[in-house]
């Protein structure tokens, strides 16, 4: 299973995570584990979701959440695991 | 499990302090394309760079995709063409041809660079040396892709003096046909077979057929983690650099792994480099700035390099299976706004910055001088930082660029990542007596070392 983490930073408001979320089931693409905080009254979001099962490429997926985060104001990046496993971890 | 803070942390590298694999650099070697015809070699380079290299860019654009990480530059370094044309190029003008061929194979797969227009003089020259050597200025104002490199000294052989002379001819005429010219050549002392920066990248005949080298950047994050330690002792100024550039690199081996892989060819090295750009920020001038200094070429600037370079490889070497290349500090004047903004205050000269590449790698990078200056003062500048190389056993480079009609405080435009400098000012004294001589100085010894 190849793991994808999907981060959102931006302002916070009603229903960021009730989209993101309603488009990676409309997808099925399954969430491994989900966090949350606010930094300033900056909503910033991770989760870490598995795509194995979804029929999308992943070029597609993470050009329509850039999108989806265009139209909430947020930004949304979708990057494979290994880039942050490599950088943290020994 | 990553955690949201170690996400956060990457992402802002990335968005905020322009983190980015600065290439991925394909290695292709060009020895099984020789021919006794000018035409079927030519002929048989294009067909080995195309296929080669044809997956080179669309794969980097994919790991740019997938991981976040931009890849700035996709290039393509090949077999120093003084040895696959020896055969076949009888004239400078054969050797044009040749780089023709280069330059239309590598606008066929889409790379920014190829490099490898190149030739290992550092004993001696052979007729195809000589030829290529004298058909540079042509072959790079007729291309626009085409690096080109000329290996004159090493530590095991000595200086290759004519080599040296000949070279201060050619950059001056280099500068005449082409602005941009200069920009892409490069004179080394040791240079090294896995180089994957430009303009001095050339696949090595030490190397395989085909192989994936990656260089990696970094310098605006190095420079935010040193904001952290302001006041503090060396010892924490070491270790915050020494982490940082460990976070860097893993992110070049990890795009270096995923590269050969989805390319099916052998991953070669990392360079662990500091390769700034005139992007405000993504200096290493700023960098000494940030450690304590008032601008880059103060006193101290030696030292402090010094000590960067020395972390950026400690922290590099352990996250990376093979390292290799230029590895260190690059100080490109042009391309660095913090250099350019010390040399306009005169706080950088060239002399300075020959100190510096005594710590650091690699040499006497992209800087613009006077029109006027004589090829013997060019190529007593070469020999001085070749000699550097040489005594230290170290990779040093010269990347001089005369500006035709401009003096001391105009500034040349390059564009784009090779940027913008101001002219410096050239020592006026000649050595002109000392560079016509002719032969080689002898290889250093290797005891007594002092």
């Amino acid at each position: 299973m190849k793991k994808t983490v999907i981060s959102v930073v931006g302002k916070d408001a009603v229903g960021i995570i009730a989209k993101v979320c309603t488009y990676l089931a409309n997808n099925r693409i399954n969430i491994l584990d989900i966090s949350q905080t606010i930094v300033d009254g900056y909503f910033n979001m991770m989760m870490v979701v598995d795509m194995d099962d979804s029929p999308k490429p992943f070029s597609d997926i993470s050009s329509e959440l850039v999108q989806i985060g265009d139209e909430i104001g947020v930004i949304i990046h979708c990057q494979r695991e290994e880039i942050f496993e490599s950088m943290h971890r020994i | 499990m990553i955690n949201i803070f170690e996400v956060s942390e990457t992402n802002r590298m990335i968005g905020e302090q322009n983190l980015d694999v600065r290439t991925i650099t394909m290695g292709i070697s060009l020895l099984d394309c020789v021919s006794e015809d000018i035409d079927r070699l030519c002929e048989n380079i294009y067909d080995k760079v195309t296929k080669t290299a044809k997956d080179l860019v669309p794969v980097g654009k994919q790991i740019e995709l997938e991981f976040g990480i931009p890849i700035v530059n996709k290039r393509i370094s090949v077999t120093p063409i003084s040895l696959v044309g020896a055969g076949a190029a009888r004239t400078p003008a054969d050797f044009v041809k040749i780089a023709g061929a280069l330059d239309r194979a590598a606008s066929a797969v889409g790379v920014n660079f190829l490099g490898g227009y190149s030739a290992l003089v550092s004993k001696g020259m052979t007729e195809a040396d000589r030829n290529l050597i004298n058909s540079i200025p042509e072959a790079l104002s007729s291309t626009r892709l085409v690096c080109s490199s000329v290996n004159v000294g090493s530590t095991r052989c000595g200086i290759d003096m004519d080599a040296i002379r000949l070279m201060g001819h050619i950059i001056k005429e280099t500068s005449e046909k082409s602005a941009i010219g200069p920009a892409k050549l490069v004179v080394f002392c040791n240079a090294p077979d896995d180089n994957p920066f430009m303009a001095g990248a050339f696949c090595g005949v030490t190397e395989g057929d085909c192989v994936i080298n990656v260089g990696v950047s970094g310098p605006g994050v190095v420079k935010r983690a040193v904001e952290g330690t302001k006041g503090q002792g060396f010892e924490e100024l070491c270790e915050t650099i020494k982490k940082t550039a460990f976070k860097v690199t893993r992110v070049g081996q990890l795009v270096a792994k995923e590269a050969s892989q989805r390319l099916n060819v052998p991953f070669g090295i990392v360079d662990l480099s500091l390769a700034p750009t005139p992007a405000i920020g993504d200096s290493v001038a700023d960098i000494l700035c940030e450690m304590g200094l008032e601008k880059a070429g103060a006193p101290g600037t030696t030292a402090a390099l010094a000590l960067l370079n020395d972390q950026v490889k400690k922290g590099g070497v352990m996250a990376s299976s093979y390292v290799g290349g230029l590895s260190g500090a690059f100080i490109p004047v042009s391309e660095d706004q913090g250099m350019i903004d010390a040399a306009a205050a005169g706080a950088l000269t060239i002399e300075k910055l020959e100190a510096m590449t005594c710590v650091c790698s690699v040499g006497l990078d992209m800087i613009a001088i006077p029109g006027d200056t004589s090829e013997s003062t060019i190529s007593g500048i070469i020999a001085d930082e070749m000699a550097i190389g040489m005594v230290n056993q170290k990779t040093t480079a010269v990347r001089l660029c005369p500006a035709p009609g401009k003096k001391v405080g105009d500034t040349v435009e390059y564009g784009g990542l090779l940027g913008h400098a101001p002219v410096m000012a050239v020592n006026p004294f000649s050595c002109e007596q000392f560079i016509a001589r002719k032969g080689r100085i002898p290889a250093p010894i290797h005891s007594f070392r002092n």
